[in-house]
């Protein structure tokens, strides 16, 4: 899922000033990061009543990236979003976007940061996962992925930095690389330790990254 | 080196300056006893003077420079691009690394690029040198074949098993020479020498084992406890921490160094890095009978 921290409310509250508010939550991803989902919505709808900030109303999308779907869930709400100054959203930066779609018109406000692809290995605790480079490589390494997890994306190994199985660059962080190496041994793949990887291949990447549209 | 001459480099690190005369000097200070020098690229994520610009700075003074490039700075087009340039500049010999992140540097906010890894690059500057190609396939307009690839290696990083692996990968990629990480743990690196010999890989490959003389107490702690894959056992740092005059034993830890690795089967050479000390490398070529060099 697409992981997101909700923005500070100091920095929400400066943004609407005087004006009256909409929110728009998902009950998604950002919804299980415990940013968007209805109690999420609510809090932050009581927050801005107690700064005597107009909120002519609210919704939990299902999801706010589901177009088609927003449509028909925002017929319920028209007049309040008629009436809003802003459009809050608290989605991740696709949610957003897909909301702007929509209401081209209106000031969009983000109240979140996306962060990062990944999942919730224990609860409130995300881990990063893929980085969506377009074509997928973990074949190569086990299920492990260089691309997303080694900040120098190495695909050849483990760099000069790497000391019992942290990362140069934060002694919190693990290499990857350690992870792959140990986990070859372990499944009798050493041969394939030695085999060389060309340089990636990122037209996919671009592909998808500078194009409005794709049909799948 | 292919006439068995056992060979000693030594290292630069350009200024954080314009100042092109703080290159010159170092490099008068080491002409006679060394072999060549490495000049060093945006060493530990900092920026400072230009390798290539450093690199024929020597050139003018008659001096073999070792250019150093790394990928964290430039994708593969660049990385090509000057490799071609030091050729047609009559840089020759290029160590290829993938580079110290960013975040470890004083430009910490800025994007790395990473777009290869040096195993990749050695492949790259192989394939442009004995195919005529470039990474993408097409052929160079004019071939060349006057470049010595070099790469690097550290032993003293873990997982220890993969160390040889990725060594041999080097050399398969198209190393023809090895600098190592400096060596304070002898037996270590013995046992990571047993292994390339074993494999057959010092026939392959031109290794030279780094020697690091530490200038003071402060530094011998950073190393030890701070900078990563640097492995300097609790004997030697006592050894140097108990002792009356820190630079006189630290010579002297160098020195007896040196003289093992000499001794060390497969070892072809030494590479000193003597950072902000580089006024011991004379005195300590000469105390270990490596004079005269030309």
């Amino acid at each position: 899922m697409i992981i997101s921290e909700q923005k500070p409310f100091e920095s929400m509250l400066k943004i609407i000033q005087n004006g009256s508010v909409f929110i728009i939550g998902c009950n998604e991803c950002a919804a299980l990061c415990h940013v968007g989902g209805e109690p999420e919505v609510l809090e932050l709808k009581n927050q801005f009543i107690e700064s005597h900030i107009n909120v002519t109303g609210w919704i939990v999308l299902d999801p706010a990236c589901h177009l088609l779907n927003n449509k028909r869930l925002f017929k319920s709400v028209n007049k309040e979003i008629d009436d809003a100054d802003h459009l809050l959203v608290l989605s991740c930066g696709n949610g957003v976007q897909v909301i702007e779609e929509l209401y081209p018109q209106k000031h969009i406000i983000s109240g979140t940061n996306t962060l990062f692809v990944g999942a919730e290995i224990q609860r409130g605790i995300f881990e990063r996962q893929c980085n969506l480079c377009g074509s997928c490589i973990v074949d190569d390494f086990e299920g492990l992925c260089p691309i997303s997890h080694c900040p120098k994306q190495m695909l050849n190994g483990p760099c000069g930095g790497s000391m019992d199985g942290k990362c140069e660059i934060n002694k919190d962080f693990n290499c990857i690389w350690d992870k792959i190496i140990h986990k070859k041994i372990k499944m009798k793949k050493i041969d394939s330790l030695t085999k060389i990887i060309p340089p990636k291949d990122w037209t996919s990447y671009k592909k998808y990254q500078w194009r409005d549209q794709y049909k799948l | 080196m292919k006439q068995n001459h056992f060979a000693v480099t030594s290292e630069i690190g350009p200024p954080k300056s314009a100042d092109g005369s703080i290159i010159t000097e170092k490099a008068d200070l080491l002409r006679y006893c060394t072999d060549a020098c490495n000049i060093t690229d945006n060493q530990t994520a900092v920026v400072r003077l230009s390798s290539l610009a450093g690199s024929v700075l020597l050139k003018q003074k008659n001096i073999e420079s070792i250019y150093q490039i790394s990928c964290r700075d430039r994708n593969r087009i660049a990385l090509q691009s000057d490799i071609l340039g030091a050729i047609a500049l009559g840089i020759n010999n290029i160590l290829f690394v993938t580079g110290d992140h960013q975040s470890v540097g004083n430009h910490p906010h800025a994007k790395g690029v990473f777009d290869i890894d040096s195993i990749q690059l050695v492949s790259i500057a192989k394939a442009m040198r004995d195919e005529g190609i470039f990474q993408n396939g097409e052929p160079l307009k004019k071939r060349f074949s006057n470049l010595f690839i070099g790469a690097v290696s550290n032993p003293f990083a873990t997982p220890y098993e993969y160390r040889v692996d990725r060594l041999e990968k080097k050399i398969m990629a198209g190393a023809d020479f090895i600098q190592t990480q400096s060596v304070f743990n002898i037996d270590h690196f013995q046992n990571f020498m047993d292994e390339v010999i074993s494999r057959g890989l010092d026939k392959k490959v031109f290794i030279l084992a780094g020697v690091t003389p530490m200038k003071s107490e402060k530094m011998m702690d950073r190393m030890k406890f701070y900078v990563p894959g640097v492995d300097i056992p609790d004997e030697v740092y006592n050894r140097l921490k108990n002792a009356d005059d820190f630079q006189m034993e630290s010579k002297k830890v160098s020195y007896e160094i040196i003289n093992s690795l000499k001794k060390m089967k497969g070892v072809h050479g030494i590479h000193i890095t003597a950072l902000f000390w580089e006024s011991i490398i004379p005195p300590l070529v000469e105390q270990c009978g490596f004079l005269p060099r030309h």
